[in-house]
C-alpha cells in the first residue's frame, strides 16, 4: 500500500467516524433545537483552531449486546483548541451516539483531556449532553464518573472548569458540573436532577415535569447550580468566550489585561443614590459607573438577587465585584446570598482576582423560615470566605453597615485592605428606630408623650452614631470619600495592591461551614 | 434606570424599607406551632395495617399504623401515654406528605 493510498484509507476512516451516531440520529438531535457535538465545538472554539484526540476509541464491552453495537468515538468528543487565541481543553458528548452515555472508554476519553488540562494548566471546558451511565457497561460506568468527579476536584482552584450543560445530565453525572467552577444552562435544553421524574412518580406519587424538576430556569433561578442563564445555544457560547476573557487561564497568572477604558459618560454617581436611606436604586448603575467602559458581567443573575456578584475591569485589569442590592429585599444578608457571594469570593482568590465590595445592606432577612434553613450556618460562609481571601480586598461603604451585615461585608476587621465610606454612610450595630427602641426604652415608657419622646430620642441616636465619622474615629474606616472619586480612589488603591503579599497560618486547610 | 417593578415594604429592624420581593420569599412556608395532638405523613406512601380503633387507649411507642414508602415499612408510633380520638385515613390508602393521619390526646393509663 502506498503512502496515498494509506492516506485516502485514514480521511475515510475519519469520515466514517466522524458521523457519530449517522443522519438519522443528527436530524433528530437538530428537531430537538440541539447542535450536534462537533457543531458546538466549532461554533465556541476559534475558527479552525479544534485538534481532536481520541477519534478511533472503542468501547470493549461485551454483556447485553454490546459486543455488536459499533460506537463512533464512544459518545464522545475530545480535543485542544483555542479561545481568543488562548488554549482551552474541551470534552463534548454526543448525544448522537447511544445517547451520549458513559462507558468506560467514553469516561477515559475525558480523564484524558482533564489531564492534559491539569497538566497544562488550561481551561477545561465540558459540553454535557447525555442520558447517564450505559447500564450495559454495569459498574464500569460508576467507576468513569468516579474518576472523573475525583480529577474535578484535584483541578478545582487550579484550572478554570467550565460545564455546559446542553442536553440532559442527570444521576450520577450531575455531580461533574456541580464541582466545577462555573455551569451554563440553556433555555428548553438543559436538564439537571438526581432523580427523575419517572422515579418520583413511582416512588413519591409526586408528579412533575422535567422542565420543572430540573429546567434551566430552575438551576439559574431556584437551586443555585448554574451561574448563566442563555435562551440559546450560540448566545451560551458568547457567554463563555466573554467568560473566558475575563478570568486567568490558570492560578499562577493574571487575566488578560484589556486596554484601559473611562466608564461611560452620562450617568453620573451621585445621581443613583436617593438621600431617603429607605429608598432602593439599582447597584449595578453604581458598579457602571465604576468600570472600564461601564460594562458589567454579572454571574448568577437571576438566583438571591438581593446580592450582585460580577466581573468588570478597571483600568483593564479584572476585579470581582460584590455588591448589596437594595433593590431586592432591601439587600439583606439571607442564605441564598451568603452561599452565592461566598463562594465568587472564593474563586476570585483562588485566582488572583482582586474583589471590590459595595456595601448597602440594613442585616439579615428576618423569618423562621431563614433560621430553620441554617442563616447561621450559611452566613458564615461569607465571613469565612472574606476573612480567608488574600487578593487585595476593597470596601466601600454607599449607605447602610447595621450590625452583623456590616462585619461580614468585607470590614477592616475581615482584613480588607482599604475601606471606604460615603458622607452618606451610617454605620452603626442598628437603625436608629431599632436603636432608640431598646437603649431608650425606659425614657420612651416612662414619658407623658412617648411618641414624641421617641422620635426625638431616634434623631439623636440618628445625629451621633448614623454617620461614618464614629466609625472614622477609630479608623476601622481609612476614610469618608466623596461619591464622585469612588473609582480613582478604587484604582488608587489597587495600584497600591499591586504586589500584596500575606499568608495564612500554615495549615492542611481550614474547615468552612460548608 | 431602576427597574418599574411595584416597590413593596420591607421591615427590618423597625425601618420600612421599599424594594421588591423574590419569588422565594413570597412563597416561604410561614411558621405555624405544630398542633402535637395532630399525627400527619413524614413522607409520601401507601398505608398497608392500622392496628387502632377511635377510642383505643394506646401507651407510648406503641406502633399505631405502617405507612408503606422507599421499599420500607415505617412504623408509626404514639408520641406519649394517650388515646385515638379520630382517623383520618383507611387501609390501602395512597396519601402524599404532610397529610393529616389521625388525631389523638393525652390520657393518663395505668
Amino acid at each position: 500500500m502506498s503512502l496515498r493510498s494509506n492516506i485516502l484509507d485514514l480521511r475515510k476512516r475519519k469520515r466514517e467516524v466522524q458521523k457519530g451516531g449517522g443522519v438519522e440520529a443528527i436530524e433528530k438531535q437538530t428537531k430537538m433545537g440541539k447542535l450536534t457535538a462537533r457543531e458546538r465545538i466549532v461554533a465556541l472554539l476559534d475558527k479552525n483552531s479544534f485538534y481532536e484526540y481520541d477519534l478511533f476509541v472503542e468501547h470493549s464491552a461485551k454483556d447485553f449486546g454490546m459486543d455488536s453495537k459499533v460506537l463512533h468515538g464512544d459518545g464522545v468528543i475530545i480535543g485542544t483548541g483555542t479561545i481568543y487565541n488562548k488554549p482551552v481543553c474541551i470534552f463534548a458528548q454526543d448525544f448522537t451516539v447511544a445517547g451520549g452515555s458513559l462507558g468506560l472508554m467514553h469516561a477515559r476519553k475525558i480523564t484524558k483531556i482533564m489531564d492534559h488540562a491539569l497538566k497544562m494548566r488550561v481551561p477545561l471546558i465540558g459540553i454535557n449532553d447525555s442520558g447517564g451511565a450505559r447500564i450495559q457497561e454495569g459498574v464500569n460506568s460508576l467507576a468513569g464518573y468516579g474518576e472523573i468527579f475525583f480529577r474535578n476536584t484535584l483541578a478545582s482552584g487550579v484550572i478554570p472548569q467550565i460545564s455546559v450543560i446542553l442536553g440532559p445530565c442527570a444521576g450520577g453525572a450531575v455531580y461533574s458540573p456541580a464541582l466545577t467552577d462555573f455551569v451554563f444552562v440553556v433555555e428548553n435544553i438543559s436538564k439537571m436532577f438526581i432523580t427523575g421524574p419517572g422515579v418520583i412518580k413511582s416512588v413519591l406519587g409526586e408528579e412533575i415535569t422535567m422542565e420543572e424538576l430540573g429546567g434551566a430556569r430552575v438551576h439559574a433561578e431556584l437551586t443555585g447550580n448554574a451561574h448563566f442563564f442563555a435562551m440559546s445555544e450560540l448566545e451560551c457560547f458568547e457567554q463563555i468566550k466573554k467568560l473566558i476573557s475575563y478570568i486567568p487561564r490558570n492560578n499562577g497568572t493574571r487575566a488578560m489585561p484589556f486596554p484601559p477604558k473611562p466608564p461611560k459618560k452620562g450617568l453620573k454617581i451621585e445621581d443613583v443614590v436617593p438621600s431617603d436611606p429607605r429608598i432602593p436604586y439599582d447597584i449595578r448603575d453604581i458598579i457602571k459607573t465604576i468600570t472600564d467602559h461601564s460594562e458589567f458581567f454579572e454571574v448568577m443573575e437571576n438566583f438571591a438577587p438581593n446580592i450582585v456578584i460580577g466581573f468588570g475591569r478597571m483600568e483593564g485589569e479584572t476585579i470581582g465585584f460584590v455588591a448589596n442590592q437594595p433593590m431586592v429585599l432591601a439587600g439583606v444578608l439571607d442564605t441564598d446570598s451568603s452561599d452565592k457571594a461566598a463562594r465568587f469570593i472564593r474563586y476570585c482568590d483562588a485566582f488572583n482576582i482582586p474583589i471590590v465590595t459595595l456595601e448597602d445592606l440594613p442585616g439579615y432577612l428576618p423569618g423562621a423560615d431563614q433560621e430553620h434553613a441554617g442563616v447561621i450556618r450559611h452566613g458564615a460562609k461569607i465571613l469565612y470566605a472574606y476573612s480567608e481571601a488574600t487578593v487585595p480586598k476593597i470596601t466601600v461603604i454607599l449607605r447602610k453597615a447595621y450590625g452583623g451585615g456590616y462585619i461580614a461585608m468585607n470590614s477592616r476587621h475581615l482584613r480588607a485592605d482599604f475601606v471606604f465610606a460615603w458622607p452618606t454612610a451610617e454605620i452603626a450595630v442598628m437603625g436608629p428606630e431599632g436603636a432608640a427602641n431598646i437603649v431608650f426604652r425606659k425614657e420612651i415608657s416612662e414619658a407623658e408623650n412617648p411618641e414624641e419622646v421617641r422620635q426625638q430620642k431616634i434623631q439623636e441616636y440618628k445625629e451621633k452614631f448614623a454617620n461614618p465619622y464614629v466609625a472614622a474615629a477609630q479608623g476601622y474606616i481609612d476614610e469618608v470619600i466623596e461619591p464622585r472619586d469612588t473609582r480613582g480612589r478604587i484604582l488608587h488603591a489597587l495600584q497600591v495592591s499591586e504586589n500584596k503579599n500575606v499568608f495564612l497560618p500554615s495549615k492542611k486547610h481550614g474547615i468552612p461551614p460548608f | 434606570m431602576t427597574d418599574k417593578k411595584e416597590l413593596k415594604n420591607l421591615v427590618i429592624e423597625g425601618v420600612v424599607y421599599k424594594t421588591t420581593y423574590t419569588w422565594k420569599f413570597e412563597n416561604r412556608v410561614k411558621w405555624e406551632t405544630p398542633n402535637p395532638n395532630l399525627i400527619y405523613s413524614f413522607i409520601p406512601g401507601t398505608i398497608i395495617d392500622i392496628f387502632v380503633k377511635p377510642r383505643a387507649k394506646v401507651k407510648e411507642g406503641t406502633t399505631l399504623l405502617l405507612l408503606e414508602a422507599m421499599k420500607m415499612q415505617n412504623q408509626v408510633r404514639m408520641p406519649f401515654d394517650g388515646e385515638i380520638v379520630k382517623l383520618f385515613i383507611k387501609k390501602d390508602e395512597v396519601i402524599p406528605k404532610n397529610h393529616l393521619m389521625l388525631e389523638i390526646k393525652p390520657v393518663k393509663i395505668k
